[in-house]
């Protein structure tokens, strides 16, 4: 009941390269630099306030294939309201829907998703997200 | 005293970097310092020699635990998975040589299963709407010489391919643009401010989603119907849009640089498509060119020799033993690991396991997943078998193909540690097996070898027969 009374507001996700994630991956994806860089959501500030999200706060992004807990922050690249943006890699792809309309490709950019705030939520590492979902 | 590496090709981006200076430790054994790179071609030169390296192949026991293995016996047992698989999946490729792309390619032949790279999950769509339009291109070093006009669309160079404005589009020196950025415009489109956005001239904030709406208003400049503009056409006013259009209608020689932006969402190849459509309009009154921002150093690299050898760069299908083909959505990584057409999976000069939808890892984890990779990546984490090999382009020489198709001869810096090898040289090794197994099956079968030779086979030098007939 209490789920249900928080906000939702459907934004639409984009997952894209930044030079954060890039120079963490190079370094390992095991490392705490790869965590850092690749487990938060970057968001637009108006859209932060009216969903009651507080900046470095847990929060679950939901879309139509999974769920993940990321770290939200301010957009460090500044995004329009109804954007927001994981950095590509384990977390993002928890979440990217695999349809590609015959191309290939899957939805990396311009999917819906809800974010609500999760607090007391644990953000998983990467390699417990992989474990969990292939179950090794 | 150290030794200083003059011209080193960087193995990170499409840019494919080819001045980087390599300071090695007077063994050669560690790389000290790294020059001219960007922070993440930097950090690749030096992870190379800053931690310890896997050397052995290891194999994944029944208990979950992990053996390690010679090279001979793991190739023993990547051949002996394919001969018990029936459509055999290769894929990734974006951080391995041509040479080894070209063994890739003998070896699935003789597999008859798929071959595919980086492409498909990236510039794939741009591939299929170059088929479609053709598409009027250049080499970076013209943009360099002679570009006036910059266009990004959906690209964030300044994150994606660091030295990309620095060494090619926007601020070098070039033969008749002596003044740098001072004698060029830079216009990025993007639906976020991006870093790229906050150094151009305009930006246009477009709708995420919209590009081939804000392609169609500028082709509507083109033939003269700007008056049938909407006031806002995917969120950029239509002042801007006129104004942007005026530039890119005088510009002297203009270059668009696409990237992800168009690719990855909505529209995909047709994104592509309409973009090539303006290029061809600019044409008319101007000199444009478009390249696609190819993400990895060598990711045009397995485009250019599947091409050459079997007439598709990605999504290859062999399965069928005597004719290659390709189509987009039936012989796509992601497609056959959603719809379980895929019982092996190798994944190679890539990380499938970090960098696809993570329903698409579920599906190929049911079968034998096999990780050639020089470093422990997820793909490696959750491999039943993990083949560490030398890093191309610091442990390894070879061809890359720069996002201009240009073809660059790589230089190692630093030997692999002893007794490791080379993606071609696991790949060959691993094909020579599986043509020993082959012989041995056909032997067991009693058939001649005549009729074998005899069969249709596909236009590479070898001439064992396709495993299998899935296709």
């Amino acid at each position: 009941m209490v789920i249900s009374m928080l906000p939702e507001k459907t934004l639409t996700m984009i997952t894209q390269r930044s030079i954060e994630e890039g120079i963490a991956l190079e370094k390992g994806k095991h490392t705490k630099e790869y965590f850092d860089a690749c487990s938060v959501i970057e968001m637009n500030e108006l859209d932060m306030l009216r969903l009651s999200i507080e900046e470095n706060s847990p929060v679950k992004v939901k879309s139509e294939c999974g769920e993940v807990i990321v770290k939200a922050i301010v957009g460090i690249q500044e995004l329009p309201e109804g954007i927001c943006h994981i950095r590509q890699g384990v977390w993002a792809n928890q979440i990217v829907p695999c349809r590609t309309y015959s191309t290939g490709v899957p939805q990396y950019s311009g999917f819906p998703v809800t974010v609500t705030p999760a607090p007391g939520s644990i953000v998983r590492g990467a390699r417990e997200l992989l474990f969990e979902s292939v179950r090794m | 005293m150290p030794k200083t590496l003059e011209g080193i090709g960087c193995p990170f981006c499409g840019c494919s970097c080819d001045d980087v200076r390599v300071i090695v430790s007077d063994d050669e054994k560690k790389i000290l310092e790294v020059e001219n790179a960007c922070a993440i071609g930097t950090e690749i030169f030096l992870q190379a020699t800053n931690h310890e390296r896997i050397t052995k192949p290891r194999i994944r026991q029944p208990d979950g635990n992990v053996k390690e293995i010679s090279y001979d016996e793991a190739a023993d047992y990547v051949a002996k998975t394919i001969m018990n698989s029936k459509k055999p999946l290769m894929y990734g490729f974006g951080s391995t040589t041509c040479e080894a792309q070209r063994a890739a390619a003998r070896l699935m032949e003789l597999s008859g299963g798929i071959l595919d790279n980086c492409a498909s999950i990236c510039h794939g769509p741009s591939l299929m709407a170059f088929f479609d339009n053709g598409h009027p291109t250049c080499t970076l070093g013209v943009v360099k010489n002679r570009a006036d006009v910059i266009l990004y669309w959906g690209a964030n160079p300044v994150h994606a391919h660091p030295r990309h404005m620095a060494r090619y589009s926007t601020y070098p020196f070039g033969f008749f643009k002596g003044n740098g950025f001072l004698e060029r415009t830079v216009i990025v489109v993007d639906p976020r401010k991006t870093d790229t956005a906050g150094v151009a001239d305009y930006h246009l904030q477009i709708k995420q989603g919209f590009d081939y709406e804000l392609f169609n208003a500028f082709r509507m400049v083109m033939y003269g119907h700007e008056q049938d503009i909407p006031d806002m056409v995917a969120d950029v006013p239509k002042q801007s849009i006129l104004e942007v259009a005026k530039i890119l209608k005088e510009a002297k020689f203009g270059v668009c640089f696409f990237g992800m932006g168009l690719t990855h969402t909505k529209g995909r190849n047709h994104n592509v498509d309409i973009a090539i459509s303006l290029m061809r309009d600019l044409n008319a009154v101007s000199k444009w060119s478009i390249m696609a921002m190819r993400g990895h150093f060598n990711i045009a690299g397995p485009n250019k020799v599947w091409s050459w050898t079997y007439g598709f760069p990605f999504c290859v299908d062999l399965t069928r033993g005597d004719r290659a083909h390709m189509n987009p959505g039936e012989t796509s990584t992601i497609d056959l690991a959603i719809r379980d057409e895929i019982d092996l999976f190798i994944n190679i000069g890539t990380d499938a396991a970090a960098n696809f939808p993570i329903d698409a890892v579920k599906h190929l984890k049911k079968h034998p997943w096999i990780t050639i990779d020089p470093n422990l990546s997820m793909a490696a984490d959750i491999a039943d078998l993990h083949i560490p090999v030398g890093i191309s382009g610091v442990e390894v020489s070879g061809i890359v193909y720069r996002m201009d198709n240009v073809p660059i001869q790589y230089r190692k810096v630093i030997d692999m540690p002893e007794g490791m090898l080379s993606d071609e040289e696991l790949l060959d090794r691993i094909s020579d097996r599986l043509e020993e197994l082959i012989q041995e099956k056909v032997k067991a079968e009693k058939k001649k070898p005549e009729l074998i030779s005899s069969e249709p086979v596909l236009c590479t030098s070898h001439s064992a027969p396709p495993l299998n007939e899935t296709g």
